[in-house]
């Protein structure tokens, strides 16, 4: 058998996505009416009136739909995803905006019309009267509790999170050394080039509705739609098409969009489409990362990590309709591959009348391993060590595993590291970047005039978390085999890793193996593709069904044979006795035998009449613990995550007149456990660098008092071209997860997650000033180089 | 209040259409809603991204910046005109898939028109080159070292096919 899983093979998606036959969500839907919004320019503000006479000349308009045009399900707040007993304040939109808005961007009214040219302009002359609100802008704001973002919270709370293990206060009170700072991470957002964007279409004769939607689930967006539409699941069907690129966002579910666009197209029984605009993204969709971080950190004079203490303010944004799940990460991934004896994090969920914050690639993960990491490097600093040796003196070690570190995880299941190497890793990466050479190379480009520096960041990531995915395998007559799977694709490549995945587990070309993925007439029942679960999940559900299908397949050709199953192996689609390939029958032969109603429709089902029907008489032509159809419908459902872990070390150059921080070397060293493809997985890596790099250096959401969002636009908000992106260096480890068949781990997320901590320690090594805010523009280091107290303790290079 | 329109004839991969748009229609609302090619794609609309890059007489343009009624009489090239008439991919879409240059696929036929029309004028260009030729182009997935890859193998495929 040749062997499949593992390789890098190319992906049969780039055949159509190469070639413009892509089928995105605006590539669909040609003559469908077209929907856009008015959206607040306000940060906070009540409407006082919504007076359309002016927009009612317009020719092509459809119709304009405000609050008041809503009813039943649809007029009650949007649904709080995920609740969480701490997130005791949680509060949502409505899917238009009812007498008050709480962020620039919050949809007030929906305009439908003959296209979306016609549809702005009547947007356009809506006129709507506001009573502008003080807005609470930032989280120092929002921590004063002066103003309120909503009128019956008076501290701007929504959840006090808490997470601790071992007597934090007591091995504070008793360590040697203790360090005491404050740090803050700035919002950025997933960004992806393809926005949001819906198509609805509703059967009036079915009384049903299929819908479109550039989403990470779209079986929950059907769940949503039908419970608020008030439609039986069974008449909803939604596909996500070919997706632009997710990255968090499009896990968000309902998005107002999402439920107005379908009500739309079944009150006009028109077809009806949205597609966000780029402006649109950045104000009404959502963003991630800012917080504020204050770290106490107790340690011994070998640098043993004994007691940290973190006191994390995180911005969630006017609304939590995914609920508190990016602080519970960062609360829980802060620790990485590290052991502190005792731990406590803290983190109050905060109201600002800014965009919502929901997951973006790494969720939370980022900025718990800038707490953490930055507190290596401070321990380092002080004791006057090695970063590398402080990390290695604090990491669990192999033979610790599995590691309970005492917490609660996103799944609400113990965080229990399942396996990993760190002392390898670290090996690895400090082979890998040259740490151990690099004062070398630093006294070289000084006697250059150059400044440069080195830093370095670890990281765990807990993957691949429940409750379940599902995946669906069949052969048909042909030889062809269908796998199905309901979550959804965004660029990872699961057409070609699940393919890889059934080929191998099922012994059949890989060719003969075609993958759909989120579609609900496929696949009923599936969670969605975030938090680096799509492989884990799919992954190892598509295996156990292939596997059950080969069972099924060599018990039916052993019957027909005449011979053990112990006997038979599928090879290249064909079941054959081993030693014997004269005693062989084709898959798809197998296919037809496995249904006992055989019209000769085809080549196949005519050669299977060869073999001789069921004789017994006595026996059902399907048994009771049978079915007919060679297929399979298997789930895969784990205790808890697996975790992936990872080591990234950077070279940074600092231009001495610009500030400019230019990325010389970047090296990563991965852990994901065994590898499908591994040609994805370091694409995976390589964009999440990218978008590390862009959260360390570029990116950052320019809110001005007034809570107006002054860089909406890819003229302003410095998402990195390739010139920003450095050559990035990577090396594999594979420690596999005992957890699942496939032992694999998840690698969505593992690239952006130390981008911060490790540029930022790269550029503290060069310059001798301290980073404690992310991301450092030149700028910044201009201001730092300026007045930094610290510098000259430190001493300056 | 009804609008202006204006004719305007484009020719699209090879092929003449002539129709009626309103005189503010973006082309690259034209290409993809009036002539029905939907492989060109609109990532921001304000001309950044370059995700709606075509070819308009051989040269790399913005679809987005400009009005269809503004390329009235111009030779468009799209993404779909990219392979040869028989369908054999051009040499840039086919180390793309060597490379791993895609992920999403979304920004990625602007970068294929882009990369192609580069290649005309420079048929072996160095690393430092690649980078220049992709440099106005945004992609959020793949961290652009495989897009760097794949200008190199393109060029490399293309001087091999002659």
């Amino acid at each position: 058998m040749t062997q499949i899983f593992g390789e890098p093979i190319t992906r049969r998606e780039d055949a159509r996505l190469t070639t413009g036959r892509g089928r995105f969500l605006d590539d669909l839907g040609r003559h469908a009416l077209a929907a856009a919004f008015v959206r607040s320019p306000h940060a906070h503000a009540r409407v006082r009136e919504i007076d359309v006479t002016a927009a009612l000349d317009v020719e092509g308009l459809i119709g304009i739909y405000t609050y008041d045009d809503l009813d039943g399900p649809l007029a009650e707040p949007l649904p709080l995803l995920i609740p969480h007993p701490t997130l005791t304040a949680g509060r949502t939109a409505y899917p238009l905006a009812n007498g008050i808005v709480r962020h620039v961007g919050e949809p007030i009214a929906m305009v439908v019309g003959t296209d979306r040219y016609v549809a702005e302009d009547v947007a356009g002359l809506i006129e709507v009267t506001y009573e502008p609100l003080p807005p609470v802008v930032g989280l120092t704001a929002s921590r004063d509790g002066d103003l309120l973002v909503h009128d019956d919270l008076p501290d701007n709370v929504a959840a006090h999170l808490m997470q601790q293990t071992g007597d934090v206060d007591a091995e504070l009170a008793a360590a040697p050394n203790t360090v005491t700072f404050t740090q803050t991470i700035e919002r950025s957002a997933s960004m992806p080039l393809e926005g949001r964007g819906v198509y609805a279409r509703w059967d009036a004769q079915d009384d049903s509705l299929r819908v479109y939607s550039s989403t990470q689930t779209s079986t929950s967006v059907r769940a949503a739609i039908a419970a608020k539409l008030e439609l039986s699941p069974g008449k909803v069907e939604v596909i996500a098409p070919d997706v632009g690129g997710g990255f968090g966002v499009k896990i968000v579910h309902p998005w107002p969009e999402e439920l107005l666009i379908p009500w739309a197209a079944r009150l006009l029984d028109r077809e009806v489409k949205w597609v966000e605009d780029r402006r649109e993204h950045f104000i009404s969709s959502a963003h991630e990362r800012g917080q504020i971080q204050d770290i106490t950190a107790g340690y011994d004079d070998e640098g043993r990590l004994l007691a940290l203490d973190v006191r994390i303010w995180h911005d969630h944004g006017a609304y939590t309709p995914y609920g508190i799940i990016v602080p519970i990460i960062t609360s829980t991934q802060l620790l990485g591959p590290y052991k502190p004896r005792a731990y406590r994090c803290a983190i109050d969920s905060m109201y600002t009348n800014t965009v919502i914050v929901t997951p973006y690639r790494g969720a939370g993960r980022p900025q718990g391993c800038f707490a953490m990491e930055r507190t290596m490097d401070r321990i380092a600093d002080a004791l006057g060590l090695d970063r590398a040796v402080v990390r290695e003196r604090n990491l669990i070690q192999p033979d610790e595993f599995p590691y309970d570190q005492g917490l609660t995880f996103q799944d609400g299941r113990p965080l229990i590291y399942d396996s990993g190497d760190y002392p390898e890793s670290l090996r690895m990466i400090r082979e890998l970047v040259g740490w151990d050479d690099f004062e070398t190379v630093r006294s070289q480009a000084a006697a250059e005039g150059r400044t440069v520096g080195i830093g370095m960041a670890c990281y765990v990531e807990g993957t691949g978390v429940g409750p379940y995915e599902g995946g669906h395998v069949q052969v048909e007559n042909s030889g062809r085999v269908l796998v199905s799977t309901g979550l959804t694709s965004q660029g990872q490549g699961h057409e070609t890793v699940f393919a890889q995945i059934v080929a191998q587990e099922l012994g059949v070309p890989l060719d003969d193996v075609v993958v759909t993925t989120g579609d609900t007439r496929r696949f009923g029942y599936a969670v969605g593709t975030f938090a680096s679960r799509a492989a884990v999940m799919s992954g190892n559900a598509v295996a156990l069904a292939a596997r059950n299908v080969r069972a099924k397949a060599l018990r039916i050709a052993a019957d027909a044979l005449e011979c053990s199953v112990d006997d038979l192996d599928i090879i290249d689609g064909v079941v054959q006795v081993k030693g014997d390939p004269s005693a062989a029958m084709a898959l798809s032969t197998v296919a037809v035998l496995s249904n006992p109603l055989r019209y000769a429709f085809d080549n196949a089902a005519r050669a299977a009449t060869q073999f001789a029907p069921r004789a017994d008489p006595l026996r059902a032509p399907v048994d009771e613990d049978d079915e007919p159809g060679l297929e399979n419908r298997d789930y895969y459902s784990p205790i808890r995550s697996t975790f992936a872990s990872g080591m990234h070390s950077a070279v940074v150059e600092i231009d001495r007149d610009t500030c400019e921080t230019k990325i010389l070397r970047y090296a990563v060293v991965h852990d994901c456990g065994n590898l499908i493809n591994p040609m994805i997985v370091e694409g995976q890596i390589h964009g999440g660098v990218a978008q590390g790099v862009g959260g360390a250096l570029y990116e950052v959401m320019h809110y001005d008092e007034h809570g107006q969002l002054l860089n909406a636009s890819f003229m302003d908000f410095l998402m990195p071209y390739a010139t920003e992106i450095p050559h990035i260096e990577t090396a594999h480890l594979q420690t596999p997860s005992p957890l699942n068949p496939l032992g694999i781990k998840g690698a969505g997320e593992a690239g952006v997650i130390p981008g911060s901590a490790c540029l930022a320690s790269a550029i503290e090594d060069a310059l001798g000033v301290r980073i404690s805010a992310m991301p450092v523009s030149p700028s910044d280091l201009f201001e730092l180089l300026a007045t930094d107290p610290e510098r000259t303790r430190r001493g300056s290079r | 209040m009804s609008e202006q329109h204006r004719s305007v004839t484009l020719t699209v991969n090879g092929r003449t259409h002539q129709f009626d748009v309103p005189v503010r229609r973006l082309l690259s609302d034209a290409i993809r809603h009036d002539v029905g090619l939907t492989g060109t794609h609109v990532g921001c609309e304000h001309g950044v991204c370059g995700a709606c890059t075509v070819l308009m007489d051989g040269r790399p343009v913005r679809s987005c910046l400009l009005f269809a009624v503004s390329a009235d009489g111009a030779a468009i090239t799209t993404v779909e005109g990219l392979a040869a008439a028989d369908g054999t991919r051009h040499p840039v879409q086919q180390a793309f898939t060597e490379c791993h240059a895609l992920q999403c696929g979304f920004c990625t036929p602007g970068f294929l028109t882009t990369i192609a029309a580069a290649l005309e004028d420079n048929s072996h260009p160095s690393e430092e080159q690649a980078e220049e030729i992709i440099s106005g182009n945004l992609c959020r997935c793949t961290g652009y070292q495989n897009i760097k890859a794949a200008v190199l193998r393109a060029a490399e495929l293309k001087r091999a096919a002659g």
